[in-house]
């Protein structure tokens, strides 16, 4: 503690700042007690361990194997898994292995830009709504709720094929510039804008019931009174109060996510081949799965431990910030 | 606001709910490229494709296409459907409708069972082995695709032991319905053992529980009796959603059994624009899901006679 505790500043920015720090503080202390708190979780810990794994094999894992995932070996079709081909190859001869590798990388960063996405629009709106009331509140919460009442997998088909077909079209306007980049990523821009434009409701409702509650309390109230403007309080102050149900809402969302776009995958809707999916790869495997199991079994198992993971680490984590979030 | 003035409130605002979700629907089919008549082996030469255009409406401007479904639909007319043309979206509806619907109905009815059961297990043994084991299994649920699951059971039960037919569908009272029915109930009996469990917990906590333990009653009894009748009403909150969620994720479910429903229906009419019918599913389901919804917000303050007050 400094040595002028207790004798206000003088000048009303220094107050502001002092506010800002303090608040700062106790967040922080907040975060290191609930992160305490997960690390005795074990299936938590072991969840995180394996997601970090799973991180590192997206990284470098492509670098590593030896096939390319577009590569097509006419004299090898469908073989079980073998030296050669750890995990087999599928109708068109190419390294299924490779394809997990490869999937994994694309099933991990369409959970992480689509939670991006998801925050980017649900954090401000939910902020604005809930701090700011009225009709602010009223227009977004109007248009949560239609968007609640849509059929979710449908609006997402809707919403896909829409998508995909200005993308492929490359149709002028706006839809020109991130075509190109969505061909080059093998359709994956389609699948982010697609799956954050649908997902960020309950992010912001979250952040709209945070901002309602604590737009009463004293330390805001305080930090006003000592002259800050709406935005440092929203960012300063209630933001930094609203993060543990933001990223408790994350780590649940991104799994969320990723089954997303490997059921629009399975759909012929999310990627385009040859860019491997899990959701993609367990579509083509489905046809042929009496004699070619393998195919169907290495996506399928890897798809459902990594939301399994991903699940895990969200309770966990909620548990962890429980005790907080009752305070 | 008085119980009967939020009510008619509720059902009104249905209106302006089911006319967004038609908007969007709308015009979001309509400026995607390519058309109901595009797919097919062979072109449609060009008089044949002006002609179906005029016939379908397809070259008027889209704001008054848009005006005259939504009238004809408003009289419950959906139009034909491109694809097929010589049956209206009515038609398809009533006849894939329904066994979408059963299969959802026999799904639901093992969701709640199961989600139930394994929910009231896990709180009464509390931080138990078998608490563990079945929020294992909930979480296990919820992260395995409908999918996944369907097609595990087809390997399993159909091709590996021939116990059960791989797909097809001959109605409710057939094997054929074991395996889509499973597949469909594991993500919403996950759910509903979740919010079961934690429902349950807060309850078993309560005065009222330590007193009827304290009268003597059996374990049982307190559970079954007291305990399960507080405990399953958030619950019920779930479950209407839950049901829509059944009958949406269908889809999956349908195309890999072949079931002939209306998700499987819904997939095909996607990639054929087939607009009429597509319109016709969103607004159905979109009724569904509104509806549902109403019906729990409705009935919950009567089976909870502590949100009478409020």
């Amino acid at each position: 503690m400094s040595s002028n505790q207790g004798a206000l500043p003088s000048n009303s920015s220094a107050t502001m700042e002092l506010m800002d720090e303090r608040s700062a503080q106790s967040i922080e202390s907040l975060w290191r007690s609930a992160i305490r708190r997960l690390g005795k979780n074990k299936i938590a810990v072991v969840s995180a361990w394996f997601l970090i794994a799973l991180i590192l094999i997206a990284i470098f894992g492509p670098m590593l194997m030896p096939y390319n995932y577009a590569e097509q070996d006419h004299s090898a079709v469908t073989q079980g898994p073998s030296r050669d081909h750890w995990m087999g190859t599928d109708q068109l001869g190419r390294d299924v292995m490779t394809r997990l590798v490869f999937g994994a990388r694309v099933s991990l960063t369409v959970g992480f830009v689509v939670e991006l996405v998801i925050l980017a629009i649900g954090v401000p709106l939910g902020a604005i709504a809930g701090y700011f009331g009225k009709l602010p509140d009223m227009i977004i919460m109007r248009i949560v709720d239609v968007l609640y009442a849509m059929p979710n997998l449908l609006f997402v088909i809707v919403i896909m094929t829409f998508l995909r077909g200005q993308l492929d079209a490359g149709s002028g306007g706006i839809f020109a510039s991130i075509s190109s980049l969505d061909a080059r990523l093998g359709g994956l821009v389609g699948v982010y804008i697609g799956l954050g434009l649908i997902s960020w409701l309950t992010v912001a409702r979250i952040v709209r019931a945070g901002a309602m509650s604590l737009k009463e309390r004293e330390f805001v109230e305080a930090a006003k009174s000592a002259g800050a403007g709406h935005r440092r309080v929203l960012i300063r102050h209630i933001l930094p109060n609203t993060l543990a149900p933001i990223v408790v809402a994350s780590t649940l969302g991104i799994p969320g996510a990723i089954l997303y776009e490997a059921g629009i995958s399975f759909l012929g809707l999310g990627v385009i081949p040859p860019m491997p999916s899990w959701g993609l790869m367990i579509s083509e495997a489905i046809p042929s799965m009496r004699s070619y199991p393998y195919m169907l079994l290495f996506p399928a198992t890897a798809l459902s431990l990594t939301v399994l993971a991903f699940n895990f680490l969200g309770d966990g984590l909620r548990d962890a910030v429980d005790p907080w979030m009752k305070r | 606001m008085s119980r009967s003035a939020y009510t008619v409130r509720r059902i009104l605002l249905i209106i302006p709910t089911l006319l967004a979700i038609y908007t969007m629907t709308f015009f979001l089919i309509h400026s995607t490229p390519g058309g109901p008549w595009s797919t097919g082996d062979k072109p449609i030469p060009p008089r044949v494709l002006e002609k179906l255009n005029e016939a379908y409406g397809l070259n008027d401007p889209v704001w008054k296409q848009y005006l005259d479904y939504l009238k004809n639909a408003l009289r419950g007319d959906f139009g034909p459907s491109f694809a097929s043309r010589s049956r209206t979206v009515t038609d398809i509806i009533a006849d894939t409708f329904p066994v979408s619907l059963k299969l959802g109905v026999v799904a639901m009815v093992i969701a709640v069972v199961v989600g139930f059961s394994l929910g009231t297990i896990g709180a009464v043994k509390h931080n138990t082995f078998t608490d563990y084991l079945s929020s294992f299994l909930a979480i296990v649920g919820i992260s395995t695709p409908s999918y996944v699951i369907a097609s595990l059971l087809v390997l399993l039960l159909a091709s590996t032991f021939h116990w059960l037919p791989t797909g097809g569908w001959d109605g409710l009272f057939s094997t054929k319905v074991i395996i889509p029915a499973l597949a469909l109930s594991f993500y919403p009996a996950a759910v509903l053992a979740r919010y079961t469990r934690s429902s349950m917990l807060d309850v078993l906590s309560s005065d009222y529980i330590r007193t009827a333990r304290a009268k003597g009653l059996s374990e049982r009894a307190v559970i079954v009796r007291h305990g399960l009748r507080t405990a399953l009403l958030p619950v019920i909150t779930v479950a209407g959603v839950v049901f829509a969620d059944i009958i949406t994720g269908s889809f999956f479910v349908e195309t890999i059994s072949s079931v002939p429903g209306l998700g499987r229906y819904f997939v095909s009419s996607i990639s054929e624009r087939d607009y009429p019918v597509i319109l016709g599913t969103v607004l159905l389901f979109g009724t569904v899901i509104t509806v549902m919804n109403l019906i729990v917000d409705l009935i919950y303050p009567i089976l909870d006679p502590r949100m009478q007050g409020r």
